[in-house]
Order: C-alpha cells, then sequence, then structure tokens
C-alpha cells in the first residue's frame, strides 16, 4: 500500500453527533501502532445491539485492524500497540484486570478465510463449549452442537456425517461451520473479518442471509469490502480511511446522502 | 489500486517481444540447449550416485552373506552312562559343568575311523569351535535321560572349517589313472609304486612351478639388490642362489622332486585312504598317510587317484589334513549348513563363529531408548517454548543461533564433554548405556528442536487464530491445535534425529563404549556397546571370518536405519494433514 496522506485534506475524527442507544461496544480515541506505523486514528465509534455493523473502506484504511481491537486479537502481534478505550456493556476491554481469554468466548470471530480445524464437523463446533465447561453432559454437548449447526443453517446438509473431516466441505460450508463454532459458545458479539471474500455468489448469498438472521441475538459488525453487501447486511455502516473513521451512521443514509465527499467518492467507486 | 491524483496521459512507449528476427530463435534455441543441460546434469549426478549406492549395497551384503550362515557337522555322539556322578544325575548346573572334550573326540573318531597320534587327534578336534558342544549341554541339561544314550546332534565347526566351506579353502582337482599302484604300507610313510610313469604329468607341472618360484625370487632378488637397507646385498645374494637351486631342478626333468608347502599339494587316493605325496618321481612317490588305507593290496586302473589342491599349503588357513578330514566328512554327507542363528542370539566373542550382535543390538536399543526418552520431551518442550511463548528479543536470538550450532559441532567433542561431566565429574559408570544414551541426546537436542520449531512453523496461524477466536488460551490452542498438526513433522524430525545417533560412533569412543563386551546388557547401566561400535571392533580384528562378520554387522545396522527412516515417511504420509 503505497498511499500517504500527501495531497488529502487531513480528515477530522469523526465525533457521533448522538451516542446510539444501547450501545454495546463503545470505542474512544483507539489508536493503534505497528512499530512505526499508525494504523488507526483517534477512532470515535458506538456500535449498537441486536443489529448488524459494517465497516467499509478501502484496502490497508485499518477496518481490520480496527475489528480485531474489539476482541483484543492484535495481543498476538508483537509490535502492536493500542491506546485508547474501547468499552463492551461498559466495562474496559484492555483493563489489565481482565481476562483475554473470557473476553473472546464473549466476542466470537468469523475470519476472511474459512479456517476449520482440520477435525470432525462434531469436534469443531464442540471444542468451544468443551474448554469453556458449557456442556454437563455428553446430551448436553451434542444439543449445543446441534443448536449451533441449525442456527448457522448448516445442520441439514452435514447431520449424516458429523464425524467427517470440517475440511471435507466446501468453501461455503466452511464458512458456516466456522460461524456455527463462532456461535456454540454462545457471544454476545460476532466479529466477521470480510467472510464472504473466498465465496462464490451463492455461498455469499446463504451467509448474508444468515448475517441477517442472527442479528435478532446478536450484536454483528462485518467489515466488507463489498458496498452492496454492506448496503444489504447491515443497519449501520462506518467508513473507515488511512486509519482515520471519517463518516459513521445509518447505513441508508451513508449510502444515499453521505455527509463527506470521501464517503461519495468512495461508494460511487470514485476510488477504491 | 488507485487514487484520486491524475496521471498524465503520455502514450507508454511499447516494446513487443521479438519472436521472428534470427537473433531471437537463437536465443530460444540457446535456452532450450540450457534448460536440456540442465537436466542432463541432474540426470548424471542421480545416475552416478545410484550406480555408488548399487555397488556399496552389492558389495556389503554379497560379503556378508557367509555370515548368515554356519556350517556344522552332524554326527553321532555316543554319551556314557557314568558322564556324570548317578547322583548328579538330574542336577543341570554338574550337566552343564561337565567336560564334553572326550565326548566330542570319540564322536569325531568314531565318524573318521583310524586317525591316530596326538597330533591328527588334535587337528580333528580343532575343526570344531570350542562352542560345538553348546547344543549337547542344553539338550542334556533339558533331558537328562539321554544320558546313556547316543545322539544325533550338530557339532558347529570351527571359524578355519566353516570357511573352507564357504570356499575360502582350495580348489580340487582330480585325476584318475590308467595303470595299477602297489602301497607299501597302510599308515605311516609309505611309497606307492605304479605301473608305467603315471606320476609324470604331476612331476612336469611341479617342474613348471618351480621355474615360476624362481623366477618370483630372482623379481625379488633384484628388488632387495636395488635396496639401499642393511643386508638387501646379502638377502640379494640368498635369493639368487635358491633361484639358481630351483632352476636347477626345474630344467632337470626327469628328477625325483621333494614338494614343499610352496607348491601345490598332492595327494593319492587309494584304498579308501588318502596319502600325502611328499617326494615324486615318475613312476613311484613317497608320501604320508592322512587318512588310513584299508588294504596294502594293489589298486586296480581308475580305482585310484591323483588328487591336487591347487592352493599351496604356505597360502591357506588351513592344512592339508584338515582339507582331507573336511572332505571325507562332506562326502559322508556330514556336514550341515544352517541358519546362523547364534549371530543374533550370542553376544560378541574372540571366536568369529561364536561371536553374536545380540550385545550390541541390545546396547544400542538401550542406549537409543534413554536418547529418546530424554530428547522427545525436552526438545518438543523446547521448540514449543522458543516457536510459541518465548518473548522474541535479543536473548532468545542468542539462543537460536547457539542451537542452531550445536547442531552443527563435531560429535566427538560431546564425547569428550560427556567424557568430562557424565563420567568423571558425575561418576556415571563406563561403558554404560546411559551415559551413552545422554551424549547421545546433547547429540540429537539441536536436531529434534530445529526440526520441531520448523513443524510448528508450519502449520498456519489461521489454525491458532480459530482456536484464539473462540476463547481458547494461547496454551491450550497449542497444544489441542497446533502440537498436533505439528507432530507428523516433529517425529520425522526425532526419528531422522535418532537415525543420525544410530550410526553415532565416535562420542561413544570416548565414553568407553568400544570395550570387548562378551555379555548382553540387562539394564542401561550395564556394560555395553552399540552397533556402530561393534563393526568398527570387529573390522579391526585379524580373523579371515570377521570380515564377513563386519559386512552382516553393517547390513543389520543398514536395516535399522532402513526401517527407522522408513517409519519417519510412513508417519508423515499417514499422519500428514491438508487445509
Amino acid at each position: 500500500m503505497d498511499m500517504t496522506t500527501q495531497g488529502i485534506p487531513t480528515a477530522q475524527p469523526y465525533v457521533p453527533a448522538k451516542p446510539a442507544t444501547a450501545a454495546k461496544v463503545v470505542a474512544r480515541n483507539v489508536n493503534v501502532h505497528y512499530g512505526e506505523k499508525h494504523a488507526i486514528k483517534d477512532v470515535n465509534v458506538d456500535v449498537p445491539d441486536q443489529a448488524v455493523m459494517a465497516f467499509i473502506g478501502p484496502s490497508g484504511c485499518g477496518k481490520s485492524t480496527f475489528l480485531r481491537c474489539i476482541n483484543r486479537m492484535n495481543d498476538t502481534i508483537p509490535i502492536c500497540r493500542v491506546s485508547g478505550k474501547i468499552e463492551i456493556d461498559s466495562r474496559d476491554i484492555y483493563d489489565p484486570s481482565l481476562d483475554v481469554v473470557q473476553l473472546r468466548a464473549r466476542v466470537g470471530m468469523v475470519f476472511q478465510k474459512p479456517n476449520p480445524f482440520p477435525k470432525s464437523i462434531y469436534e469443531n463446533v464442540a471444542y468451544g463449549p468443551r474448554i469453556h465447561g458449557l456442556a454437563k453432559s455428553k446430551t448436553d454437548l451434542d444439543e449445543i452442537v446441534t443448536m449451533s449447526l441449525q442456527k448457522a443453517g448448516l445442520f441439514n446438509e452435514v447431520k449424516d456425517r458429523l464425524n467427517d473431516s470440517g475440511t471435507g466441505l466446501s468453501g461455503g460450508q466452511q464458512q458456516r461451520l466456522c460461524i456455527a463454532r463462532a456461535i456454540a459458545v454462545s457471544p454476545d458479539i460476532i466479529l466477521m473479518d470480510e467472510p464472504c471474500s473466498a465465496l462464490d455468489p451463492i455461498a455469499t448469498a446463504r451467509i448474508e442471509e444468515l448475517i441477517d438472521e442472527l442479528r435478532s441475538n446478536f450484536c454483528i459488525i462485518i467489515v466488507t469490502h463489498s458496498m452492496q453487501q454492506a448496503a444489504r447486511v447491515s443497519q449501520r455502516t462506518a467508513f473507515f480511511h488511512l486509519g482515520v473513521l471519517v463518516e459513521e451512521g445509518e447505513t441508508e443514509a451513508i449510502f444515499t446522502n453521505p455527509r463527506e465527499e470521501r464517503t461519495r467518492d468512495y461508494i460511487t467507486g470514485r476510488f477504491g | 489500486m488507485t487514487d484520486t491524483i491524475t496521471h498524465t496521459t503520455a502514450a507508454p512507449i511499447r516494446r513487443r517481444v521479438d519472436t521472428t528476427s534470427p537473433e531471437a530463435q537463437a536465443g530460444v534455441r540457446r535456452r532450450y540447449r540450457a534448460e536440456a543441460r540442465f537436466k542432463s546434469y541432474g540426470l548424471l549426478a542421480i545416475l552416478t550416485a545410484a550406480v555408488f549406492l548399487a555397488v556399496l549395497l552389492i558389495d556389503v551384503v554379497t560379503k556378508s552373506l557367509p555370515a548368515f550362515t554356519t556350517n556344522s557337522l552332524q554326527l553321532d555322539v555316543a554319551i556314557p552312562a557314568d558322564f556324570v556322578p548317578a547322583d548328579q544325575k538330574y542336577n543341570p548346573a554338574a550337566i552343564r559343568s561337565a567336560d564334553y572334550l572326550p565326548l566330542m573326540r570319540e564322536a569325531l573318531k568314531t565318524a573318521i575311523p583310524g586317525i591316530q597320534g596326538r597330533g591328527p587327534e588334535r587337528t580333528l578336534i580343532r575343526l570344531l569351535s570350542t562352542g560345538a558342544p553348546d547344543g549337547i549341554r542344553e539338550r542334556l541339561a533339558a533331558d537328562p535321560s539321554l544320558i546313556g544314550t547316543t545322539i544325533k546332534a550338530p557339532l558347529l565347526l570351527s571359524d578355519d572349517a566353516d570357511l573352507y566351506f564357504k570356499g575360502a579353502g582350495t580348489a580340487i582337482t582330480t585325476r584318475a589313472t590308467r595303470g595299477t599302484a602297489t602301497p607299501s604300507d597302510t599308515t605311516g610313510t609309505i611309497t606307492i609304486t605304479a605301473s608305467g610313469n603315471e606320476f609324470s604329468e604331476n612331476l612336469v607341472t611341479v617342474k613348471l612351478a618351480l621355474a615360476e618360484l624362481a623366477r618370483a625370487a630372482i623379481t625379488e632378488a633384484d628388488r632387495a639388490a636395488r635396496s639401499t637397507a642393511s643386508g638387501a646385498a646379502e638377502r640379494a645374494a640368498d635369493l639368487r642362489k635358491q633361484a639358481d637351486e630351483l632352476l636347477a631342478h626345474a630344467k632337470d626333468a626327469a628328477s625325483a622332486e621333494l614338494l614343499d608347502s610352496r607348491l601345490p599339494s598332492l595327494l593319492v587316493a587309494i584304498n579308501g585312504g588318502l596319502v600325502k605325496i611328499t617326494q615324486l618321481a615318475a613312476d613311484r612317490i613317497e608320501g604320508e598317510v592322512l587318512l588310513p588305507l584299508s588294504s596294502a593290496s594293489e589298486a586296480k586302473p581308475g580305482d585310484w587317484r591323483v588328487v591336487t589342491y591347487t592352493t599351496p599349503e604356505s597360502a591357506r588357513k588351513i592344512n592339508d589334513l584338515e582339507v582331507a578330514l573336511l572332505e571325507r566328512f562332506k562326502t559322508n554327507g556330514q556336514v550341515e549348513r544352517a541358519f546362523n542363528w547364534r549371530f543374533f542370539t550370542s553376544g560378541d566373542s574372540r571366536e568369529p563363529e561364536l561371536a553374536g550382535l545380540r550385545g550390541a543390538i541390545t546396547g544400542t536399543a538401550l542406549t537409543l531408548l534413554v536418547t529418546l526418552i530424554l530428547c522427545l520431551p525436552i526438545g518438543v518442550a523446547a521448540a514449543i517454548y522458543l516457536e510459541e511463548f518465548a518473548p522474541k528479543n535479543w536473548f532468545t536470538d542468542i539462543i537460536e543461533v547457539n542451537i542452531n550450532n550445536l547442531a552443527a559441532v563435531p560429535s566427538i567433542v560431546f564425547g569428550l564433554l560427556g567424557l568430562a561431566m557424565f563420567l568423571n565429574f558425575f561418576g556415571l559408570p563406563r561403558s554404560a548405556p546411559l551415559v551413552g544414551g545422554l551424549v547421545l541426546a546433547l547429540l540429537v537436542l539441536p536436531t529434534i528442536i530445529i526440526a520441531s520449531r520448523a513443524a510448528l512453523k508450519a502449520v498456519p496461524p489461521s489454525i491458532k487464530e480459530a482456536a484464539l477466536g473462540v476463547g481458547a488460551s494461547h496454551q491450550q490452542a497449542v497444544f489441542h491445535h497446533v502440537l498436533p498438526l505439528a507432530m507428523p513433522g516433529i517425529m520425522t524430525g526425532t526419528i531422522i534425529g535418532m537415525a543420525h545417533a544410530l550410526g553415532e560412533t565416535a562420542p561413544l569412543l570416548m565414553i568407553g563404549m568400544v570395550a570387548f563386551i562378551v555379555d548382553v546388557p540387562t539394564g542401561i547401566t550395564d556394560a555395553a556397546t552399540v552397533l556402530p561400535v561393534q563393526i568398527y571392533l570387529w573390522s579391526d580384528l585379524p580373523e579371515l571370518a570377521f570380515q564377513a562378520k563386519t559386512a552382516a554387522a553393517i547390513v543389520v545396522l543398514l536395516v535399522f536405519l532402513f526401517v527407522m527412516n522408513g517409519t519417519a515417511i510412513w508417519l508423515r504420509k499417514r499422519f500428514e494433514r491438508r487445509w
């Protein structure tokens, strides 16, 4: 990524006009550095509960980095530094007394490339509940696995081969398996990092349907390159550019009547 | 991606790839030639390596084959009723400690009647190995009721006798005769008179051989004359004198000839006996009876033969009497060749026919066991820590560099370290598999750590992220997901490291595993040796039979290596996962 800030007016950090009601995730002045590189600059955003929020923006704008701050996945990168405040249900997740493992159990994640464990379909879904001790018995665990696969819309396709390897499924099925795995531990929030970028249009449509169904129970944050996808699945949209949150608001408003010129340029395809 | 900066739209210069000009076509041909050349280099290298490997394997295997069989005499052994005192008859210890030599001697004398005198008797008994009675001893101890009966038992031949049947003796030619022959007696020194000049043919051969010897002596004398060493002139003169004498004999075609051990041995088989010719004339011979004749009567034409042992007696390990005896056993059908189980069931010995690999194999197994028990957990744990948990800073960098360097340290240095630390400082026993295992563990650890780190690094990070994403702790992610996926690679690295340790000799020499150890070790603190050291020890021994033993031990070691590497490949194929 060779783009610099030269020639572009310095973006003003976006401050929401009015705090969203029932905000699940609240980020204030979040800055992320990768070594010398300042990847995220003073991001403030409120993510509502029981809704889908989409992060859009060109490659390298920091939307994935910001997403990974919400379940502290960036902790695994030694050179990554995060400052500012991110609260989930009014609890600072960067508080040293908070256990990051418990946080990640509450904030599930679905990755860009389907990454099922090279184990059976059953084991893929059962792993989370098992390590967190969510099932008291084998019957319990069976029920959790069945429920999760049903919610992920995969159960009917795999119910006869739960012991087959998860890696033997098609790409779209693998991604739904990953979603089932994420929801098996009943998280509050599901982070999705471009979940459809490796899938064909039909599989993408199924995942989008699924996201729409899951919205009623979870707070979903999705990073996407496809503006059509953002428009289809999300209620709120945030536009990132060069590490700055340029604009955030109701999806309809962003796409029909953006306040910022750069947002308009991006969604109309002038750059990106 | 594009950005908002507008580009100047000057038409770029278009350069097409030239495909038609002669230069371009020459360039294409040059490229093809270069590719073909490189491929042929590769093929040549592979073929050369294959030829070398084939030659090595064929050489080792053919040399080792004699060691895998053993010859014994199938004889009737009479066990006298008073062999052990009557009250000790059911005491296995007494049976085992009894003297079996008279039994062997009697059995041999029964098989070849007429052998008289201390000399021939001693020769006869020396055909047998000192371990020959072992089989009978165990049979009697197990079943004392055999005492007082005659049993048929295989008696192991000594190494030289054994080698004789494996082709390390002499070629034998037999010539039928046309006239009659009359021996003067049946034993001792006798003369045999033949009708006609029956032996003239042999006499000519002997004269030719004498001339050949004379020529050899002259060559040797010339070499001695050129030498500046003290006494060389005298030696040259001496050799010339010998050569002159030999030539004089050779030229005098009619004279009788005394045979000595430098010439092929001539014998006469007559009346069921065998006479070794000491003096040869055209119509009569004088000789020593090796195997007694049944009578001194005249032998009809065709009933007696002249036998030649082509290799001169001085050029073989086994004398004429021994050859005669062994040939007699062979014609009697009493020589039996069988698979050499003893090679795998007994320990080392100074007697080649008794020496076995069991001690070395057990020692190797114990040593490698100690190595594996130490190396695998420590190596894998170190690799996991360094790869997954250790902070990346200058200190861990130094550790990493040092591990890589340790893998390249000459193994003898580890041997010296073992000598200084384990033997001198900690006072552990010398020659023990425990110390050998410790030293080899030092040697193999870097290999295992490097291989394990590579295997862990090869697991895609998405698997770890997936585990972290559902709320697994770092350790859970590593132990539940990364480690199982890295396991085939770790196993492969470990087995290759262990195979490396299996063939290691130098460090074990330093800690005293080079000793001559007869007993099979029973624990990790017993004195022991290992396969490569056993090969090293045997290769140094003067007995001819140990050559085959050495080759056979190499074959066993190679089989071990192939099995281990095969297991590594199988594990990799079997547990390799795709994602």
